[in-house]
């Protein structure tokens, strides 16, 4: 493996987007020379000083980067192993990474002459981060959600709308993230010419998995100097919780060469494995083609798409991004799952020992640090990608409590 | 000589355009499938393009996606569709048989046992709508080896020179996605539709089918202007959608709503 990793940052993906035998370019051919100019503009900025230094300028003033490393010192002598530390994306201005990748995006768009954006969303997060940087550019954005979804997180739907969005719910299929990703898709087919669409993940076809990715790096390459500081060496392990993959690859990828971190990315066990009612593809799903990529996704053995289950929106989804499906078969991370109720908990214990609400998706990362961190000795660190705060979520978990607002 | 050819071949000999409707496998009911295919091939289609229901499909409108929603409510898989075609086969062993979808149920089964099965039941080419050139290497050389033709599309975005590139991939025939969107969902503009052609034409040496966005007898014959064949599906699924309730008339009313297409197309082919 040494002798991959050294390569790896000059590999993947290649030049049409392959991450091995992931990734790739699989959508309709009316898109065919929209993602194309995607790619090119993003070819041409992504290393322009000009669009870099904005970029830098909105994440300072905007987003309120860097985000803090926070040690959480109570957490960790509770669970009695590992040091625990803290990214902490849910300071990020609308409150998740999500908003990383959409101020890049956003100004791509403006660059591109785009005069309309579109998105899909599963928990709102993305929606909210992305109707938050279209109303700054003043342009027309339009954000598909899943019926179901349209419910379950009605606060970021209300958000989306105060800032001038309009939210479409979509009635077809499962009705959550991956019917938004379809319909937003169909929108973009039918609008290619002034529609910008933002992904929210690293999925879609070349070059958003990289494109986001490279957008997100920089919770990685944060904490990688901000850990070197304040305790004088890498961590051993890091924990991301697994959507689409976003959040977890933006921290990963800064570490992949330096083979003594350990790396896991949690996804959504829901009911259990074992229930088949999840949304871990890349614990117990199969490669295919999905949403413009090869990866691993949950489906059928006819190829036909499975229903997903989580108790957070944004674990809901049935594929993951193509660099975490490289990432697994190359062994250079393992990918595990935690279960609703082992989120929940982690939730709860998080809220009260550390004065922290994390998101129902980051719990999900959190639960398994309550798993590896007591097999770990005090001088050793685990470093949780907590990716967003969980003001979005009173809803879910009040009503699980018998509550209502 | 593969039956798509020597479909076009005729027809060109003739003077005539070809008629190509669109249906979904197992849509309303599996045991109606064949039973239309035959009444559609009475009624004049010359070519039949058979939708291989898929539970995401991205590049269609609400009416193909509901076909798509019944079929599989049905649990019409791959397979099945591959049965329909054997058992179409067993009755007509001229009219070919395209199949349309997505690339995932394609994976699943594997390309080469895809291949073998489909040239088996008789199967003529495949257009799998979310594998571009730039994915289909090792797909194409499997069913080129199957005798299979590779169906591609060509959309108002695609440039001269990706047009080209395409070219070098087609087989059979190339599909010209005739407006920006998804099926069923904007009507067609004709003299767009024939400048695109016209440079297309300059590239290849295939057929050239439009679809999406014919609806009717005079759009079909609109199109039958500037093009070597036409292809209809949404209406016709609309269609389907509403006998859901009474299959037995479905048959006769999928035809005679074909038939106006064919009549119109005739006319206009008369004038050429
Ligand atoms: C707070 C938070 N974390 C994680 C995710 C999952 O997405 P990804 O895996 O792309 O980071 C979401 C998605 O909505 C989210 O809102």
């Amino acid at each position: 493996m040494a002798e991959q990793l050294d390569n790896y940052y000059d590999t993947y993906p290649d030049d049409d987007g392959h991450f091995g035998i992931y990734g790739g370019r699989f959508v309709g051919e009316t898109l065919m020379e929209a993602i194309y100019a995607l790619e090119e503009a993003y070819n041409r900025y992504k290393d322009d000083p000009e669009f870099q230094a904005e970029m830098d300028k909105d994440l300072a003033d905007f987003v309120g980067r860097p985000s803090p490393l926070y040690h959480a010192e109570n957490w960790s002598k509770q669970l009695g192993g590992a040091q625990i530390y803290l990214k902490r994306e849910d300071l990020n201005h609308t409150g998740a990474h999500k908003v990383n990748n959409t101020i890049g995006q956003a100004l791509l768009a403006k660059r591109m002459g785009k005069t309309r954006i579109i998105a899909e969303t599963g928990a709102g997060q993305h929606g909210v981060a992305t109707a938050t940087v279209a109303a700054r550019l003043g342009i027309e954005c339009v954000v598909y959600m899943g019926a179901e979804d349209v419910q379950r997180q009605a606060q970021n739907v209300y958000r989306m709308k105060l800032l001038g969005a309009t939210v479409v719910p979509v009635e077809s299929g499962s009705r959550t993230l991956k019917d938004a990703l379809n319909e937003a898709l169909r929108d973009w087919v039918t609008n290619v010419d002034d529609t910008f669409y933002i992904i929210g993940t690293v999925a879609g076809p070349h070059p958003y998995p990289e494109m986001v990715r490279d957008f997100q790096t920089i919770i990685g390459r944060e904490a990688r100097n901000q850990i070197l500081k304040s305790a004088g060496k890498l961590p051993d392990a890091l924990i991301a919780c697994i959507g689409g993959g976003s959040n977890a690859i933006g921290l990963f990828h800064p570490f992949i060469a330096d083979e003594d971190v350990a790396i896991y990315g949690v996804e959504g066990a829901g009911h259990g494995i074992e229930t088949g009612e999840h949304s871990a593809p890349l614990c117990a799903g199969s490669p295919g083609v999905l949403h413009g990529n090869r990866t691993y996704l949950m489906q059928d053995e006819n190829g036909q798409i499975i229903e997903t289950h989580s108790i957070s929106a944004g674990l809901d989804y049935p594929g993951v991004g193509p660099e975490h499906a490289l990432l697994k078969d190359l062994g250079r991370a393992q990918y595990v799952s935690v279960t609703d109720d082992e989120a929940l908990q982690a939730f709860h214990d998080l809220t009260r020992i550390e004065g922290i609400i994390p998101a129902l998706e980051s719990s999900h990362a959190l639960a398994y640090a309550t798993k590896l961190a007591p097999t770990m000795s005090p001088d050793q660190i685990l470093l949780v990608n907590l990716s967003g705060r969980g003001d979005k979520d009173m809803h879910t978990v009040a009503a699980l409590a018998g509550l209502s607002f | 000589m593969s039956r798509i050819k020597a479909c076009f071949d005729k027809l060109k000999a003739d003077g005539q355009t070809a008629l190509i409707p669109y249906i979904t496998g197992g849509d309303p009911e599996p045991w109606v499938t064949v039973p239309m295919l035959h009444a559609l091939v009475d009624s004049g289609a010359d070519i039949l393009e058979l939708g291989v229901p898929f539970s995401d499909p991205m590049s269609d409108g609400p009416v193909i996606q509901k076909a798509c929603e019944r079929a599989l409510k049905n649990d019409v898989t791959l397979n099945h569709v591959l049965d329909m075609v054997a058992l179409f086969r067993e009755k007509d062993n001229e009219t070919p048989v395209v199949l349309m979808g997505y690339a995932n149920p394609l994976e699943a089964m594997g390309y080469k046992v895809f291949a073998e099965k489909a040239q088996r039941a008789g199967v003529d080419g495949v257009l799998t709508v979310d594998m571009p050139p730039e994915e289909s290497d090792e797909f194409l050389s499997i069913m080129d080896a199957h005798n299979i033709d590779s169906i591609f599309l060509v959309a108002p975005t695609t440039s001269p020179e990706r047009m080209a590139k395409i070219a070098q991939y087609a087989r059979g025939f190339i599909y010209y996605v005739s407006i920006k969107g998804v099926t069923g969902t904007a009507t067609l503009d004709v003299s767009e539709v024939a400048e695109k052609l016209a440079l297309l034409k300059e590239r290849t040496d295939l057929p050239l089918g439009v679809g999406f966005g014919i609806r009717d007898g005079k759009s079909a014959a609109a199109v039958s202007q500037v093009a070597d064949a036409v292809v209809v599906g949404s209406t016709l699924v609309r269609c389907i959608e509403e006998h859901a309730d009474r299959l037995e008339e479905l048959p006769a009313a999928l035809a005679g709503l074909l038939a106006e297409m064919r009549h119109a197309i005739n006319a206009q082919d008369m004038t050429k």
